[in-house]
């Protein structure tokens, strides 16, 4: 994990490097003179060799500097900081969505395979999955929040049940997408095993079909579930990237793309880094996580 | 035991391959062989020129004359969603063919010679894995700019790992084979084991895993076109068409909903043809 960190490090490094525009120039103010843009130049390490530059660079990280953001005038850490738990919250709300769609819906399409309901069932996942999460939101919003107003148009609230309430439809478009991922793979593992022989024990003993689904059947899909979903963590952040963008959330997918927009290279720099600590801290509590749920993987 | 002539066996084979085919399958070769026609011939199918200003019908809602509306510029919507097809198809295309071939010949030859090269390749899959797919696409498209060949380019750096680590296995896979030692000891050469031998049994997956990724392709483009980083107006492309109609969602929904609408069905299209693909090359026991 270390050397990939160090890799991904230098990915960064070298990718905001290569951004056109001179950022002592984007940082100063609009009548600085020359002199003044070659002091911030110096200050800022930019006429230090490039491999010096980089150990600046990951000497600030470490030390949790990531610079200062040009767009919003704070430290980036901060900003940062400010706006990551309310992605957070959108990722964890979609997640658990997409568990409560998905789940019953792969039940019922592996108990009745190939027969109408199941067809139906994954026709409409299947064009969900071709629905791109920008077009899905702006539906919703557009029908649910701004015709019927049901929901707010955007925004984010102050407590946890308004958190709750603007990020509902935010929360939704990202889970029909992440849903549809999880559905196809419950129900073709609840179908690897509903004749299994200790599915037919079970039934054998006389227990009822619900408790054989909820306690061996759903149980033995759990793992590779959570492997899914741990791997499309990617996946669901692009998509809450979007949707960020689409609700007018404010999180750090919208951010990075303000910052994109702004030229803001620290920002930019401090948040593709975010993501991808975000991603590497999910895999490895599906790694974790995995090895909980089930002792064979588990190192001997 | 009578013996079936040459060409009756032939079409009974044929037959038998579109008998195999899922009705899914037909479905969608007709919505991408319907796309297709759109995208070529755009000139020949939409009723208007899709940049024609018409300041008589601003923003007139779906009518005999304009089946999907007008924009606030009185541009055909309907003209607009048609030469957009030819956009949006090249771009499932060229979106994915460069990291097919980059990921092919760099996943083959890892794979066929391991050693050091593996281990600077997984380091590599392994850093680019880390970051959200869109997040490192559209950091490539900040440094490089806005616009659709720099959106193809910045696709192209990330997608290519994906293609690699398929190959990869794949040839490891292969290597395992008798056939592969035999090349060996037959004194062929390194590349005509890997390319003549080899990659024609390993490229199945790859090709399956192309066609979703055409249809992935159209989503991610459209939604950079969405985003303002990917085509860029006045082009018609679906995601900038939705865009543009954003700001008057609330009254001339057509805008918006009628290019989505062409996404979904193409988006369909292609999924419906990989998962056929995927069931036709399967290997049946």
């Amino acid at each position: 994990m270390i050397p990939t960190f160090f890799l991904v490090m230098i990915i960064i490094f070298l990718l905001v490097r290569l951004l056109p525009g001179d950022p002592a120039i984007a940082m100063a103010e609009a009548k600085a003179t020359e002199a003044q843009i070659e002091i911030l130049r110096e200050r800022m390490g930019l006429n230090e060799p490039l491999w010096t530059q980089f150990f600046i660079f990951v000497r600030n990280v470490l030390t949790g500097d990531l610079g200062q953001s040009i767009l919003l005038k704070a430290p980036v850490a901060t900003v940062i900081i400010e706006r990551l738990p309310v992605t957070a919250f959108l990722t964890i709300y979609a997640v658990l969505f997409s568990i409560i769609i998905a789940g019953p819906l792969a039940a019922i399409a592996a108990l009745n395979k190939n027969k109408r309901a199941d067809i139906l069932i994954r026709g409409v996942f299947q064009i969900g999955l071709s629905t791109p999460v920008f077009y899905i939101g702006l539906l919703l919003l557009t029908f649910l929040a701004a015709f019927l107003r049901w929901f707010p148009v955007g925004g984010y609230g102050q407590t946890f049940w308004e958190h709750m309430y603007h990020l509902l439809l935010p929360a939704l478009t990202v889970a029909l997408y992440t849903s549809a991922i999880i559905m196809r793979n419950l129900r073709s593992s609840i179908i690897e095993v509903i004749d299994a022989e200790y599915v037919q024990f079970a039934r054998a003993k006389g227990l009822s079909e619900g408790l054989i689904l909820w306690r061996h059947v759903l149980r033995n899909a759990l793992v590779s579930t959570v492997t899914l979903l741990g791997l499309s963590i990617g996946n669901l952040m692009s998509g809450t990237l979007v949707t960020e963008t689409v609700f007018a959330v404010p999180g750090v997918g919208r951010l990075m793309l303000e910052a994109i927009f702004a030229r803001d290279y620290p920002l930019i720099q401090g948040l593709t880094l975010t993501f991808a600590v975000l991603v590497s801290i999910v895999f490895l509590l599906t790694d974790m996580i995995q090895s909980w749920l089930d002792p064979r993987l588990r190192p001997s | 035991m009578t013996y079936a002539p040459y060409a009756q066996k032939r079409r009974f084979a044929v037959f038998k391959f579109f008998q195999r085919m899922q009705p899914g399958f037909i479905v969608g070769l007709t919505i991408l062989s319907l796309s297709l026609i759109l995208a070529l011939f755009p000139s020949y199918i939409a009723p208007y020129d899709p940049n024609a200003f018409d300041f008589n019908a601003v923003q007139s809602p779906p009518s005999d004359l304009h089946w999907f509306g007008t924009d606030s510029l009185g541009r055909d919507t309907l003209s607009r969603v048609i030469w957009a097809y030819s956009v949006n198809m090249q771009m499932a295309f060229l979106a994915t063919i460069f990291s097919l071939l980059i990921g092919v010949t760099i996943g083959a030859l890892v794979g066929y010679y391991r050693g050091f090269s593996d281990v600077v390749f997984g380091r590599c899959v392994d850093a680019i894995i880390t970051f959200p797919f869109l997040v490192l696409v559209i950091a490539v498209v900040a440094v490089l700019g806005p616009g659709l060949i720099n959106m193809y380019i910045a696709i192209t750096v990330v997608g290519w790992v994906y293609y690699a680590r398929l190959m990869r296995a794949e040839i490891m896979a292969q290597m395992a084979n008798d056939y592969a030692s035999a090349g060996k000891v037959m004194g062929y050469s390194d590349s005509r084991i890997i390319f003549r031998h080899l990659l024609p049994n390993a490229i199945t997956p790859v090709i399956v895993y192309w066609m979703t990724d055409m249809a992935l392709a159209i989503l991610l483009g459209s939604s950079l076109g969405y985003l303002g980083l990917g085509a860029q107006p006045p082009e018609a492309e679906w995601g900038v068409l939705i865009a543009e109609g954003r700001n008057f969602i609330t009254t001339a929904w057509w805008l918006s909903l009628m290019p989505g609408i062409a996404i979904v069905i193409t988006g369909f299209g292609f999924s419906l043809v990989g998962d056929g693909v995927a069931d036709l090359l399967r290997p049946r026991g």
